[in-house]
């Protein structure tokens, strides 16, 4: 190893999302007011579904009662099973698919969207053992799934979604608007 | 003298008075002697006539013989068939009908059965051509097997023509098989590999050889011959899309195992009819079989992939490992192009290393304690070169190369570049999952960090882990969580917020992946040994140990 001078900060180097992964956000989904998404879509066109910072379950301390992937009686995202380099078997995911509903201690219930067309390729099984992983690390170990959208729609299922800095644009509006007495 | 029999005049007869070559005539009487069919054909054809007007004369001791028979035959006028087919008539050709005594001494016409490849397609002037062609493509070798594609008519031709002497053959009781007849492949080769291989210098023929000199012929004047069998046998010729024509050799040959002799004549006249013109010969194709070589790799640079790499059809990165060998390794062999392989591969980010220091190390320490302590240094990696016009260098050659090699470029450099075996290569692909291999890996604590935080990374021993498939490659292989072991780590302490983790693990473990987490999917991870966030920063392949190829002392 040469050529290198490390330096003493924490924040030397991008992180593995800065590196690998584009931020795309979905905001107030489904009308619901600061219910916002963030999908984080690898290089290779794979796309993680995490809360965005600005998610109400993020906000006051809230902490997380319960996670739950039955989404309908019919309907487990547990049971997605994959198979093979092609993913047989997956799952098929639309923009307002329900992933998981997430019940906070204030007993208030949240869903959580797939956002994106795709398969479904899996959950994160982690944050039921330990629901504080989506508070600690909502943007990595936190995350919720794991979607691949089909190679063809790779480009275009971003089309609806914000960037980071079209994203940060409606935070800080959201901010004004709450400072102002309407 | 030609080696024929008595039972044989008949056969004669009716051969040449059918449009048959004098070689052909050969064939059919089975004649094994090599050396008859490099005659010329005028002195084969004067022969064979000498040898059938003899019988005439000995017709009262030849009791096998029917002289009658043999008397209408050469006169050249061939009994009607019983049932003979509408084209039947258009055979009543001058060549077939003339008289022997006439034919010898016009120009022959072209044979109804070998189109001319037994004629004049392998004389003396086509054996020069045949070694010109070759000559100008400018291989080395000391051995060849010449190699013979014919139209696939000519098994129709060929069976026609049998059809026409069993006949004969039957009302005489001889015994008599398809199987014996001399193929017309077999005595072209007669003919010509002797020539040819004078031609080019006396090289040897066998009927193997890595060279292979590719003789083709072709003849569009008769391709139709073989449609009729496609009805007659729909069966045998199934479209095949690598193919251009359904009627391959193979499919004809097993269409004519299958057709009885009485449909075949009711769509095809027996004895062939006379074609206008021979073959055309196609060019000579030369092809060597592959020269495989293998070696190890070092790749010193961050930003050199191992494989040209394209994204949407553009390429990201100019260059790569494997093109920056093959160049000089392709222009010393002169080959037509190359298949890399390696024992894994590295990303495009990472390093191999293993540099010539440790390489005299691990020697030394063999000389001194006599124990034998294989350090190999690089990555494996095997060639084969398609179509090499050059196939063998010597060791200084290799060296030679080896060196142009590790000057095109300081991005790589190349050790133990040798000429393996293609079963030697495989050595390489075995075990890849047993081997073990060595990284450095320059790893970002996100707390701050003090040396004895880190000093118990080099107690831990033979870790599982419980790896899913990394996001990083999950759209290309399949989801699955993989058990694999870090044999030993130890860690070297650099800063607050940094220190080498060196690692020893068994092959097909994503360290990366170890070292950031990959959102927690491999399991443990440096992240939660450390109970702080880590990241890698830059990785190094230490070493791949693979005791193939084997070292070559410098």
């Amino acid at each position: 190893m040469d050529g290198l001078e490390p330096k003493d900060t924490a924040d030397s180097a991008p992180s593995v999302i800065d590196r690998y992964f584009t931020r795309w956000y979905r905001t107030d989904m489904k009308g619901k007011q600061c219910e916002d998404h963030c999908i984080l879509q690898h290089s290779n066109r794979l796309c993680v579904v995490t809360l965005a910072e600005t998610h109400p379950i993020l906000q006051n301390g809230r902490a997380v009662k319960s996670i739950n992937y039955q989404i309908s009686n019919g309907c487990s995202r547990l049971s997605n099973k994959v198979s093979g380099k092609s993913k047989r078997g997956g799952q098929f995911l639309t923009d307002f698919a329900p992933l998981c509903r997430i019940t906070c201690t204030d007993e208030t219930e949240y869903t959580i969207y797939s956002c994106i067309r795709g398969r479904l390729l899996e959950v994160n099984e982690n944050i039921l053992e330990t629901p504080s992983l989506l508070l600690e690390k909502p943007a990595t170990e936190g995350y919720v799934a794991v979607i691949l959208p089909k190679f063809e729609e790779s480009k275009s299922i971003t089309e609806n979604l914000l960037s980071r800095e079209q994203f940060e644009q409606v935070v800080s509006k959201r901010g004004a608007a709450e400072s102002q007495p309407s | 003298m030609l080696p024929l029999k008595e039972k044989d005049k008949p056969i004669i007869q009716k051969l040449l008075s059918a449009g048959c070559c004098p070689r052909c005539v050969l064939r059919f009487c089975c004649v094994s002697l090599q050396a008859a069919y490099r005659h010329r054909q005028q002195n084969i054809l004067k022969e064979l006539v000498a040898f059938i007007s003899d019988t005439e004369t000995q017709d009262s001791e030849a009791p096998e013989s029917s002289g009658e028979h043999n008397k209408s035959n050469v006169a050249a006028a061939p009994e009607p068939p019983e049932d003979p087919p509408s084209k039947r008539v258009k055979l009543e050709q001058p060549c077939s009908d003339a008289p022997l005594e006439e034919v010898k001494d016009k120009d022959p016409c072209v044979c109804v059965v070998c189109l001319g490849i037994l004629q004049d397609l392998c004389d003396s002037t086509r054996a020069v051509k045949i070694a010109e062609a070759v000559k100008a493509q400018n291989y080395e070798f000391d051995s060849l097997v010449l190699s013979v594609s014919l139209p696939a008519q000519l098994c129709v031709r060929e069976h026609s023509c049998w059809l026409h002497v069993k006949k004969e053959v039957r009302e005489k009781g001889l015994v008599f098989d398809k199987e014996d007849i001399v193929q017309v492949k077999e005595a072209f080769k007669w003919i010509m590999q002797g020539q040819v291989a004078k031609e080019l210098g006396g090289v040897a023929v066998f009927t193997k050889s890595a060279f292979e000199v590719g003789v083709e012929f072709t003849h569009p004047e008769s391709d139709a011959d073989c449609h009729f069998l496609a009805s007659v046998c729909p069966d045998c010729f199934k479209a095949n899309k690598n193919k251009q024509s359904v009627f391959t050799r193979m499919a004809v040959v097993k269409a004519l195992e299958q057709i009885s002799d009485g449909k075949f004549l009711k769509h095809y006249p027996s004895p062939p009819t006379q074609p206008i013109s021979c073959c055309s010969p196609q060019d000579v194709q030369c092809l060597h079989v592959s020269v495989f070589v293998a070696g190890r790799y070092n790749k010193f640079c961050r930003s050199l992939p191992q494989t040209p790499w394209v994204i949407d059809g553009e390429r990201r990165m100019e260059s790569s490992v494997e093109e920056l060998i093959a160049a000089p390794v392709l222009s010393a062999f002169r080959a037509d192009g190359f298949n890399f392989s390696s024992s894994g591969r590295e990303d495009v980010d990472v390093r191999t290393l293993g540099n010539g220091e440790t390489h005299v190390a691990a020697q030394s320490s063999l000389h001194n304690d006599g124990l034998h302590v294989f350090v190999f240094l690089g990555r494996p990696f095997a060639m084969e070169l398609l179509n090499p016009h050059k196939s063998r260098l010597n060791q200084a050659e290799m060296k030679q190369l080896q060196e142009t090699i590790n000057e095109s470029s300081d991005k790589i450099r190349v050790r133990d570049l040798q000429i393996v075996t293609r079963e030697a290569m495989s050595r390489m692909k075995e075990g890849e999952e047993e081997k073990t291999k060595s990284y450095t890996a320059l790893v970002w604590t996100q707390k701050a960090i003090q040396k004895d935080d880190i000093a118990f990374i080099d107690d831990i021993k033979d870790l599982t882990l419980d790896q899913k498939t990394p996001l990083r490659v999950l759209h290309r292989r399949a989801l699955a969580v993989r058990h694999r072991v870090i044999h030993s780590m130890n860690a070297c302490f650099l800063d607050s917020h940094h220190f080498h983790l060196g690692l020893k693990t068994q092959a097909g473990t994503y360290i990366k992946e170890f070292v950031h987490g990959d959102f927690g999917r491999t399991k443990p991870n440096l992240s939660q040994l450390l109970k702080t966030d880590t990241d890698i920063l830059e990785l190094d392949v230490e070493s791949v140990d693979v005791d193939w190829p084997p070292a070559i002392p410098e």
